[in-house]
């Protein structure tokens, strides 16, 4: 059984390395209501830590990271 | 932290680039950033001067290690500057005694320098974050 996440807003970082992918993550979070969750997808192996540390720096929550070929692909849910 | 503030002292690429991928990290992180670009740092600031970066160790090797960038899609001195100040938590401070050492005007810097400051207006803007020197 698969849990379906909703996402708000859908980030495409691929082939962007440090520091964009966290750059452009920080920006766009602010288009996603409060409660919404913002889908970031990154090539960059330094955003598989990147984006849970600036999650935990700024108390947003990462729900769920999906790891693929060369891919990452992050939910992260706007606290505040 | 809630304050960060990086004095640049030298011209080179990596310090260009070191220290604008740490602020615009930093003001992602909601931390209020301040450059300070001092002595040769100075030279970041002027008009095409970030173009003009070489590498401190094996400069010749400079034009190479640009290639190598572009082609592993890492943004160059230039895109990274646009994209700290674009988080409008990044501010660029020009050293006031090296642009009178050096005869460098506010107008041949770029548009992205808030202002030319003394080391006293440093201080007191960098008085309860950390610093961190790049020389």
């Amino acid at each position: 059984m698969s849990e379906e996440i909703r996402v708000d807003r859908v980030l495409d970082t691929s082939g962007l390395s440090c520091p964009m992918p966290v750059v452009k993550t920080a920006k766009e979070i602010s288009q996603v209501p409060v409660g919404g969750i913002l889908k970031v997808i990154a090539t960059d192996p330094g955003s598989l830590s990147d984006i849970p540390a600036w999650a935990k720096s700024q108390g947003h929550e990462v729900v769920k990271v999906e790891k693929e070929s060369g891919r990452f692909v992050f939910y992260v849910k706007r606290t505040k | 932290m809630k304050k960060l503030c990086i004095v640049v002292a030298n011209d080179t690429l990596e310090n260009a680039m070191m220290s604008l991928i740490i602020a615009s990290t930093a003001a992602a992180m909601g931390v209020e950033t301040h450059i300070f670009y001092t002595f040769w740092g100075l030279n970041l600031l002027k008009k095409g001067g970030l173009e003009k970066a070489k590498l401190g160790k094996m400069s010749l090797f400079t034009g190479m290690m640009k290639s190598r960038m572009k082609a592993k899609n890492i943004p160059g001195p230039e895109e990274l500057l646009k994209a700290a100040v674009a988080t409008g938590n990044v501010h660029l401070h020009a050293c006031s005694t090296t642009a009178e050492l050096m005869n460098i005007k506010k107008e041949d810097m770029i548009p992205e320098v808030e202002d030319v400051i003394g080391a006293a207006t440093f201080l007191e803007l960098a008085k309860d974050g950390q610093i961190i020197f790049l020389t």
